[in-house]
């Protein structure tokens, strides 16, 4: 894939303008650090920007630090209190996590310009910034808005000493005393989960799963998981009913390793009873197309969240130009002007509210689509968020409000 | 500043674009008093992203671009009143944020007054001051005459159109916006710049924007250039 192969989809001018800023970095070395290169949102954005940067001309790299068992135990026990599970590291462990860090050293390319360090993993590599100068920044792809304090104390010993972080929303950051940006995830509208879709790949996608598309569809796509509130999803569509008379799809994964999805599904399917109407479908992993098809077959996109990351589900349905439902949690108020580009709940009830509003009222649910895929368009696709990067690299340069390139 | 140069009389007309960054500040409110005591002491550029930042993101969202502050208070402190008030300040009339910031922060005052509104946001929906760092870079295109700059015009990004009609009246403190002022300055074009000057750039989207003033100059070529024989045939 080719920048200009989103041309048809942002306009030449966007494409244009990305080459503007990519000319101011030309020269400029940046190395991406993570801890992994498959699998996780974070390689997937890597595994896109990195050769769009190239293509742009930016001298991009990406490279991955390597731990055993034992680090990344370690390191997964940190993600899950950085958000708000109650964990405790040992000193062991706080040893065992700097040591892997100075283990891998070597990844750190000297002749590199900004080190753009990725997540808590890699977050101690930081202490060679004396020795190595240039420029570092902390990327934070997880809302730490309710962190740990004991964990989250030792993560920002290291990330204190960056020049700069990033995080995806506001509400997922902490007081800090370095420069903190703001760049939202994006979609990537041509991958397989986003790309347009023949009615004859949707019709076929349905047939499989057993839709079939007599009653107005409202649709939640997220994995099983109490805080995705499937269970509220129902209750949802059942209040919805009365009036309506509708189908309701809940469509996602589970982990088999994973004794809480087990137990959520049980509930789902408690709750579902015996109703023909209610489709639990359980996909495996990667099953985009099926995603792809299932939103654009919605009528209505419900996101009934108790806390999200960001959400991009969201911005996945918006950009089918579907009509969403969401509780106004995590990145999804970004995702959502209310009443503008869709509608945000607070309440089971007032989600059943909206959703009946939409499936009532057709032409509302088209405007409020409409205006949700240009959103989108505008401010969630893989092309903003390419730019922000760039500009980081810029603004890490410069203090000021504005700045003459 | 670039585009001073581009401005002069008797120069070629550079068009600029304009990109940001958003840089989140660490301060939050969760009701007015947060608000307001925040507000009297951000830097101009917090108050600049919060009143215009919807225009370019959200430029399909016409006629109601609203500034952040009238959409929080309406959505999540629930106080319509204030945020119909706080929608409805005509940002053309403010010729410097600091302007715009008193007259925020005096609707606001008013109101807390007299509602004593101490309603709170609900949990995850406080207000986040965001700063907005803009970036200004050149453009390819230039313009020496009214049918270049039309052609400018088309291929430029909307970021271009809000440097050249928002950024330099209001963050800039120019008194008028870089187009009117260059077709006045260079091309004598009095009129036209006037009939720019007065639109009210607000109440478009940036695209219907364009198309605004896409129209305006196809409009004026033809007279202008039936003016230009008429005067060589005198």
């Amino acid at each position: 894939m080719k920048l200009r192969d989103y041309e048809s989809i942002v306009g030449r001018d966007v494409i244009d303008e990305l080459c503007l800023i990519a000319e101011k970095l030309k020269g400029k070395k940046i190395q991406n650090i993570n801890s992994t290169a498959v699998g996780g949102g974070v390689a997937e954005i890597l595994n896109r920007l990195v050769p769009f940067l190239q293509e742009l001309g930016v001298d991009a790299s990406w490279d991955v630090i390597k731990g055993g068992d034992q680090f990344f135990k370690i390191t997964k026990k940190i993600h899950n209190a950085l958000h708000g599970k109650e964990e405790t590291l040992t000193p062991e462990e706080c040893e065992h996590f700097l040591e892997i860090n100075e283990r891998n050293k070597n990844v750190l390319r000297p002749e590199a310009d900004v080190f753009f360090i990725h997540d808590p993993q890699p977050a101690a590599l930081v202490r060679y910034k004396k020795e190595l100068g240039k420029r570092w920044v902390w990327r934070c792809h997880i809302d730490i808005s309710v962190a740990n304090q004991e964990v989250w104390r030792f993560i920002r010993s290291f990330v204190e000493n960056y020049d700069g972080s990033i995080f995806s929303a506001p509400s997922f950051s902490f007081p800090l005393p370095i420069r903190q940006f703001l760049i939202s995830p994006s979609i990537d509208p041509l991958s397989e989960k986003n790309r347009d879709l023949s009615e004859e790949e949707i019709e076929s996608v349905l047939n499989k799963l057993n839709i079939y598309r007599d009653k107005p569809i409202l649709t939640q796509i997220s994995r099983f998981d109490f805080l995705k509130d499937p269970v509220g999803g129902i209750e949802v569509y059942q209040l919805v009913k009365k009036y309506v008379d509708c189908q309701l799809i809940l469509a996602g994964g589970t982990a088999d390793d994973d004794p809480e999805s087990t137990e959520v599904l049980l509930k789902v399917r408690e709750k579902a009873a015996d109703d023909p109407d209610i489709h639990i479908l359980l996909l495996p992993p990667g099953s985009d197309i099926e995603i792809n098809a299932l939103q654009r077959a919605s009528d209505v996109v419900l996101q009934k969240s108790i806390r999200e990351g960001f959400g991009l589900t969201v911005a996945e349905a918006l950009w089918k130009a579907k009509p969403v439902v969401a509780s106004a949690v995590g990145g999804i108020p970004l995702q959502i002007t209310h009443k503008h580009g869709g509608l945000l709940c607070r309440s089971i009830e007032g989600a059943a509210h909206f959703v009946k509003q939409l499936l009532q009222n057709p032409d509302y649910a088209k405007r409020l689509g409409e205006n949700g895929r240009e959103h989108v368009r505008q401010n969630f696709l893989l092309t903003r968020h390419l730019k922000e990067y760039m500009l980081l690299f810029l603004a890490l340069e410069h203090e000021e409000d504005i700045v003459y390139l | 500043m670039p585009q001073k140069s581009s401005s002069k009389a008797g120069e070629t007309f550079h068009f600029f674009t304009r990109v940001h960054l958003r840089e989140l500040t660490g301060l939050r409110a969760h009701n007015l008093t947060e608000l307001l005591e925040h507000l009297r002491t951000v830097p101009g550029s917090v108050i600049y992203h919060h009143t215009h930042h919807f225009l370019q993101q959200h430029q399909y969202l016409s006629p109601e671009p609203p500034n952040d502050f009238a959409y929080w208070v309406t959505e999540s402190l629930n106080n319509n009143r204030l945020g119909e008030r706080l929608a409805s300040i005509n940002t053309t009339e403010f010729p410097t944020i600091r302007d715009l910031r008193e007259k925020i922060i005096k609707t606001i005052e008013s109101e807390a007054e007299r509602k004593k509104d101490q309603n709170q946001a609900p949990e995850g929906e406080e207000f986040h001051f965001v700063r907005a760092v803009s970036f200004v870079l050149p453009t390819p295109y230039v313009a020496t005459d009214l049918q270049e700059f039309l052609e400018g015009l088309k291929k430029v990004t909307i970021g271009s159109l809000y440097y050249h009609i928002f950024e330099s009246r209001l963050r800039l403190e120019k008194p008028t916006n870089d187009f009117s002022h260059w077709l006045e300055e260079n091309l004598g074009e009095k009129a036209l710049a006037g009939q720019i000057n007065k639109l009210d750039p607000y109440t478009h989207t940036m695209e219907g924007l364009r198309k605004r003033l896409i129209s305006l100059i196809e409009k004026r070529i033809p007279k202008m250039q039936k003016e230009s024989h008429e005067a060589k045939r005198l």
